[in-house]
C-alpha cells in the first residue's frame, strides 16, 4: 500500500494490516509490566486460599479480568455466599459493557466470530490501546483496526495464562508470616488510585467507601452490593452537576 | 476458611460466561444503535463504585489483626492509594505500599 493520511495535523503513510498489528504489539508490550506481576500474585493467592492448578487456571482463562477475579476470590475465602460472590465480581466487571459500548462503532462491521473473539479479549489494556489509536487513525480499515487490536493482545493475554500457572507453583513454597492478607487489599488500592481521573470518580470512590462500612453489619456482604449502587449513582449525578455548573459559567 | 468445590466453580464458570457477555453485549448484539446517556454515565463510575467498598472493611478491620485497626496496615494502605493517585503507575504503588507495610510491621510487630 502507498499513498499518505493525515492525522491530527501530522502526515503519516498509510499503513499495511501488518504494520498496525506490528503497532499493536509495541503499544501492548508495556503493559507486560502490569500484567506480570498482577497474575503472578492472583496465582499466589489463589493456591494459598486453597484452589488447584486447574481452579486457579480455569480462573485466568475464562474469567481474563484480574479485579474481577481477585474480588470472587476475596468473597469466597470470607465464605460469602456463591451469589454475592458471582454478583459483586460481575459488578467490577460492568466496565467492560461499558468499553464494548465505546468499541461498536469501531469494530461493528467485523464478522461475528471476529467479533466474540475480540470480545474476549476486551480487557483494560486492549480497551485502551485501541480506542486511543483507532480514534487518531480514522482512516484505518476494519481489517487493520482487527490486527491493531490482537497485536495489543498479544504481548499480554498470553502472558497472564502463563504467570497465573508460575504463580500457582511457587504459592505454595511462600512461607507464612509474609504478611500476604494484605497482598490484595494493596491491589485494589494500586488499582483504584490512577482510576480517580475527575472529581466525580473520587466522590463515587468516598460514598462507597463510608456505605460499605456502614452497611458492613449487612448479612452476606449485601453491604458491598449497596455501596456499588450508591457509588455509581454518585458518580453519576456528580458528574450532571458539574457539567451542569460548566455549562452555566460560559 | 476452605471454599466448597462446587461454589468455586460456579463462580468460575458463572463469571466467565457472564464476564464474556459483558464484553459481547454491545459489540455483538447491540451493533451500532446508541445508548442511552444515562446507563453510559452509570457504567463509568462502576469500578469506582465497587472497588473502594470492597477495600475499605478489608483495611479498618483486617481479619489477620482479629478485625481490629492495625497501623501498618493502615499506612500501607494510606500509601498504596496515594502513590497511585499520584504516580499513576499500579506497579510503583504496590511496592510503595508493600515497603511501607513490612517496614511498619519491623517497627511495630
Amino acid at each position: 500500500m502507498s499513498g499518505q493520511a493525515t492525522t491530527r495535523g501530522r502526515t503519516v503513510p498509510t499503513q499495511t494490516t501488518k504494520s498496525t498489528y506490528w503497532q499493536g504489539v509495541r503499544d501492548g508490550a508495556p503493559f507486560i509490566l502490569v500484567i506480570v506481576p498482577f497474575s503472578l500474585l492472583f496465582g499466589v493467592v489463589a493456591t494459598e486460599a486453597g484452589l488447584n492448578m486447574l481452579e486457579t487456571m480455569s480462573f485466568s482463562v475464562l474469567v481474563i479480568a484480574g479485579a474481577a477475579q481477585f474480588t470472587a476470590l476475596q468473597l469466597l475465602t470470607d465464605g460469602a455466599p456463591t451469589l454475592i460472590a458471582l454478583v459483586s465480581a460481575l459488578a467490577v466487571n460492568l466496565r467492560m459493557a461499558m468499553y464494548s459500548a465505546s468499541l461498536t462503532p469501531w469494530i461493528g462491521e467485523a464478522t461475528l466470530g471476529q467479533r466474540a473473539v475480540a470480545a474476549y479479549f476486551t480487557v483494560d489494556q486492549s480497551y485502551a490501546c485501541a480506542i486511543t489509536a483507532f480514534e487518531r487513525n480514522p482512516g484505518w480499515s476494519i481489517t487493520q483496526r482487527l490486527a491493531y487490536f490482537f497485536g495489543v493482545v498479544t504481548p499480554i493475554c498470553p502472558l497472564w495464562y502463563l504467570f497465573t500457572f508460575i504463580g500457582a507453583l511457587v504459592g505454595t513454597s511462600i512461607p507464612q508470616g509474609l504478611a500476604l492478607d494484605f497482598a490484595l487489599p494493596i491491589t485494589f488500592l494500586a488499582m483504584i488510585g490512577p482510576m480517580l481521573r475527575t472529581p466525580a470518580h473520587v466522590l463515587a470512590a468516598l460514598i462507597s467507601v463510608v456505605t460499605a462500612l456502614v452497611f458492613a453489619f449487612l448479612p452476606y456482604n449485601l453491604g458491598l452490593l449497596v455501596a456499588g449502587v450508591v457509588g455509581m449513582m454518585t458518580g453519576a449525578q456528580a458528574e450532571l452537576w458539574l457539567e451542569q455548573r460548566k455549562a452555566a459559567r460560559q | 476458611m476452605n471454599i466448597e468445590t462446587a461454589d468455586l466453580w460456579f463462580v468460575i464458570i458463572g463469571l466467565g460466561l457472564g464476564s464474556f457477555g459483558l464484553r459481547f453485549v454491545f459489540t455483538g448484539l447491540v451493533g451500532n444503535r446508541p445508548l442511552p446517556p444515562w446507563l453510559l454515565r452509570h457504567l463509568r463510575y462502576t469500578a469506582v463504585a465497587v472497588l473502594p467498598g470492597l477495600v475499605a472493611p478489608l483495611v479498618v478491620w483486617p481479619a489477620a489483626t482479629g478485625d481490629s485497626l492495625d497501623a501498618p496496615r493502615m499506612a500501607a494502605a494510606l500509601v498504596t492509594l496515594a502513590a497511585g493517585y499520584f504516580l499513576r503507575n499500579v506497579i510503583a504503588a504496590i511496592v510503595l505500599g508493600g515497603v511501607t507495610l513490612y517496614g511498619g510491621l519491623a517497627l511495630l510487630g
